[in-house]
C-alpha cells in the first residue's frame, strides 16, 4: 500500500519539477523578489535620511553670539548673519525649502545666559530654531544645529559627563540584537512563506485535478483514498517546504540591508546547526499542517479559483496569528499554548530565534501538529469518498 | 453461461434545485435517476444498455464502477459487491467515459506507467501491455507528446488503452463512440469485438441504435430509469428493426406516465 502512496507523491513531484516554468517562478522567485525587493528597501530607507558628507548647509542667524560661532565653525557650520527684520522672508524660504534653518537668537544672549539663575524660577534666555521637516537637509541641520547648542549648554554647566570614556555601552551583543529582531520579525514572515508556498500548489492539485476531470480516473482505481490523500499531501509538503526555504533564505540575507544602520548587530551565524535543526523541525510540521488545511479547502472548492478564494480567511489567520509574534516578550512558557495550531508554530519560532525555548515545548507542538495533520488526512480521506463533494457541478 | 455481473435492485435519486424542479415540471425535491434497476451479463459478451439521454445510463455505470453510491440495493462484479468491496470491484473491472479525463501534462507513455503502478502491474508485464495496446491503437508515435496535444480521437484511444493496464475481465464503456469521427469509431467498436473474442465482458452504454445492433449480443433498454425490456438482440427486436422497437417500447412506457 504504501507503494501507491509513493506512486502518486512521484506523480505530483514529475508535474510539479516537470514544468520549468511553474517550478522557477514557485521555487526560485520569491526568494530572488524579496532579496531584492528587501535591499531596495533598506537603502531607499537609508538615503532618505541621509544627506551627502560635502553638502554645504544653508544656515542663518539672528543675533549670533561669538561663542556659538565659533563652535559652530569647530563643526564645520557657517550662518549667514541676518537681522531680525529678514526673519519672515527667511521663513518663506525655509518654507520653499531654499534655506535649511534660522536661528533666532535674543539680543545680548551671552549675558543673558551668564546672568541666568535656574533656581529663579523665571523662564530662561529663549533661541528660536526654525526648520522644515519635509526637507530631509533641513531636518539634520536642525538636528546638527540642536546638538551643537546642547553641548555647549553642558559644556557650561559640566558638573557630570555620561558615557564619554570612548568605550562600548550598550552591552547588547550581536546575538541579542539578532534574537530580538529575528523572534519579532522571521515567524511571521516565515508562516506566510510557508502559506504562500502552499496556495501555489495545493488548489492545483486538488480542486484543479477536480476541475479538470483527472481526479475522478483516479478514483476508479483500487487504490485507498487515503493513499491518494497522503501521497498528495507529502509531495505538495516537500514543494511548499521548497518554496518557503527559497522565500526565508531571500529574507535572512536581505535583512541585514533591511535594517540599514543596525546591520553590523545583525548576523544569522549567532544560531548553532541545533537551534537551525529544532527550527527545520518546527518548519516541516507547520507545512505539514498548512498543506493539509489548504487540501481540504481545495477539495471542497470546485475550481482552483474558488478554492484560491475560499484560502483568503485561512491567510489571514495565519498572518493575525504570525503578528503575535511581534508583542509580548519571548515565547510563552505554558504547555497548552503549544497545543494550539498554528500559534504553537510561531511560539517555537519566537522561542528559537531568541534563544529561549524548551525542547518539550518544541516536542508538544511537532506532535500536535502530526496530530492534527492526521485528522486532516482522515478527513480529506472522507471527501474523497463522499461523491457530492467530488462529483458536485 | 456464467453469470458475471449481477445488478440488483439498484435505486439512485439525486436532489433537484428550485430551477431543476420548474425544468423537469416537477414539485418533487428527488429525481429518480435509477428506479428499481435489476439486470445481468454473462461472461464473454457484449451487453448493450439503450436509452434516450438522462434515461438513467450513465448513473448505472458510474454506480457499478464504484464513483458513486446507490441508495439501495447492490450489484456483484465478478462476486464482488459494489456496496462493501469497492476495492476489489475497481481491480476487476476497466472504466471508460467521457468525463474522466488523462492529465493533459503527461504522455501516455507516462501515464500508462502511473496506472499500471497504481493497479500493481510488474514492470516486465507493464511493458509487454504496453506494446500491445499502443501498436494497436497506433500510440507509438505519439507515445511522447503531452495529452494535451493529442487529438481527440488519439486522446480517446490513449484513454482506452490506459483503462487496459490492468488487463481487466469486465470493460464498462459509457458511449464508446461519442464524439468519434467515424474511422476512430471503427477503431474503438472494432477492439470492443476484439476484446470479447479474448473472452472479456463488455457492458457499453448508448443511444445509438446501430452500435447496438453491431455488436451486441443481449440489450437492456432503459428509461426513465427503469429497465423496460432485457433480452438477446433477437428476442428484442423480434424480426423490427431496433429503431422501431425502442420507439414502440418508449410510446407504451412513457405513454403510461403521461
Amino acid at each position: 500500500m504504501k507503494n501507491r502512496i509513493g506512486t502518486i507523491a512521484k506523480k505530483e513531484l514529475a508535474r510539479f519539477f516537470g514544468d520549468k516554468r511553474v517550478a522557477l517562478t514557485t521555487l526560485l522567485l520569491p526568494g530572488i523578489l524579496i532579496y531584492v525587493l528587501y535591499t531596495f528597501m533598506g537603502s531607499a530607507l537609508s538615503n532618505m535620511y541621509s544627506v551627502d558628507d560635502a553638502y554645504a548647509f544653508r544656515l542663518s542667524a539672528v543675533n549670533l553670539p561669538a561663542s556659538i560661532q565659533s563652535a559652530a565653525e569647530a563643526g564645520g557650520l557657517s550662518f549667514s548673519p541676518i537681522g531680525q527684520d529678514q526673519v519672515d522672508s527667511a521663513k518663506q524660504e525655509l518654507e520653499d525649502k531654499e534655506l535649511d534653518l534660522c536661528a533666532v537668537f535674543p539680543e545680548n544672549f551671552d549675558e543673558a545666559m551668564t546672568a541666568y539663575d535656574s533656581s529663579s524660577g523665571q523662564p530662561a534666555p529663549q533661541v528660536s530654531l526654525y526648520f522644515n521637516s519635509t526637507s530631509s537637509t533641513s531636518s539634520q541641520a536642525y538636528q546638527l544645529v540642536t546638538g551643537l547648542l546642547d553641548g555647549y549648554e553642558s559644556a557650561l554647566a559640566n558638573k557630570f559627563d555620561v558615557n564619554h570614556g570612548g568605550e562600548t555601552y550598550d552591552l547588547a551583543s550581536q546575538k541579542d540584537t539578532t534574537g530580538t529582531v529575528f523572534a519579532s520579525m522571521l515567524p511571521m514572515l516565515l508562516m506566510l512563506f510557508l502559506f504562500s508556498g502552499c496556495m501555489a500548489v495545493a488548489p492545483e492539485s486538488i480542486a484543479g485535478e477536480k476541475e479538470r476531470g483527472t481526479i475522478a480516473t483516479l478514483l476508479v482505481t483500487p487504490m485507498k483514498r487515503s493513499d491518494l490523500a497522503i501521497g498528495k499531501i507529502l509531495a505538495l509538503a516537500l514543494i511548499a517546504l521548497l518554496s518557503g526555504i527559497s522565500s526565508a533564505l531571500g529574507t535572512v540575507l536581505a535583512l541585514p540591508k533591511l535594517m540599514g544602520a543596525a546591520s553590523d548587530q545583525l548576523n544569522a551565524n549567532v544560531y548553532t546547526p541545533a537551534d537551525y535543526a529544532l527550527l527545520g523541525v518546527v518548519i516541516l510540521s507547520s507545512v505539514l499542517l498548512l498543506i493539509t488545511l489548504i487540501s481540504l479547502v481545495s477539495c471542497f472548492a470546485r475550481t482552483i479559483k474558488e478554492a484560491q478564494t475560499a484560502v483568503i480567511p485561512l491567510m489571514i489567520v495565519v498572518m493575525f496569528i504570525g503578528i503575535t509574534a511581534m508583542f509580548g516578550d519571548g515565547a510563552r512558557t505554558e504547555w497548552f499554548y503549544y497545543l494550539i495550531p498554528l500559534y504553537n508554530s510561531v511560539q517555537c519560532m519566537v522561542g528559537i530565534f531568541s534563544f529561549d525555548i524548551e525542547p518539550a515545548l518544541i516536542l508538544a507542538t511537532v506532535l500536535s501538529n502530526l496530530v492534527y495533520t492526521g485528522m486532516g488526512v482522515f478527513l480529506l480521506t472522507k471527501m474523497f469518498n463522499s461523491e457530492r463533494i467530488m462529483f458536485s457541478k | 453461461m456464467k453469470t458475471i455481473l449481477e445488478v440488483q435492485d439498484l435505486c439512485k435519486s439525486f436532489r433537484l434545485s428550485p430551477k431543476q424542479q420548474k425544468l423537469e415540471k416537477t414539485n418533487s425535491k428527488i429525481k429518480k435517476a435509477v428506479d428499481h434497476l435489476s439486470f445481468s451479463a454473462y461472461e464473454g459478451e457484449i451487453f448493450g444498455l439503450l436509452g434516450p439521454n438522462g434515461a438513467g445510463k450513465t448513473t448505472t455505470l458510474r454506480m457499478l464502477a464504484t464513483l458513486i453510491r446507490p441508495d439501495s440495493g447492490d450489484a456483484l462484479v465478478d462476486g464482488a459487491s459494489i456496496l462493501s468491496q469497492p476495492e476489489d470491484v475497481r481491480t476487476k473491472i476497466g472504466f471508460l467515459t467521457s468525463e474522466l479525463k488523462l492529465e493533459e501534462f503527461f504522455t501516455p507513455n507516462y501515464l500508462f506507467d502511473f496506472f499500471s503502478e497504481l493497479h500493481q502491474v510488474p514492470p516486465a508485464l507493464r511493458d509487454q501491455r504496453k506494446k500491445t495496446l499502443f501498436q494497436r491503437f497506433g500510440i507509438q508515435q505519439f507515445a511522447e507528446v503531452k495529452v494535451a496535444n493529442l487529438s481527440t480521437g488519439m486522446k480517446q484511444k490513449a484513454s482506452l488503452a490506459i483503462s487496459l493496464v490492468h488487463d481487466p475481465q469486465i470493460v464498462i464503456f459509457d458511449e464508446p463512440t461519442n464524439g468519434l469521427d467515424v474511422l476512430t469509431a471503427k477503431v474503438v467498436t472494432d477492439f470492443l469485438q476484439e476484446l470479447k473474442e479474448q473472452g472479456k465482458t463488455l457492458i457499453v452504454s448508448t443511444h445509438i441504435f446501430s452500435l447496438i445492433e453491431k455488436i451486441c449480443d443481449r440489450v437492456g433498454i432503459i428509461v426513465n430509469g427503469r429497465m423496460v425490456l432485457c433480452d438477446t438482440l433477437a428476442a428484442v427486436t423480434a424480426g423490427q428493426s431496433l429503431e422501431d422497437r425502442f420507439f414502440e417500447l418508449y410510446k407504451e412506457v412513457a405513454g403510461e406516465e403521461a
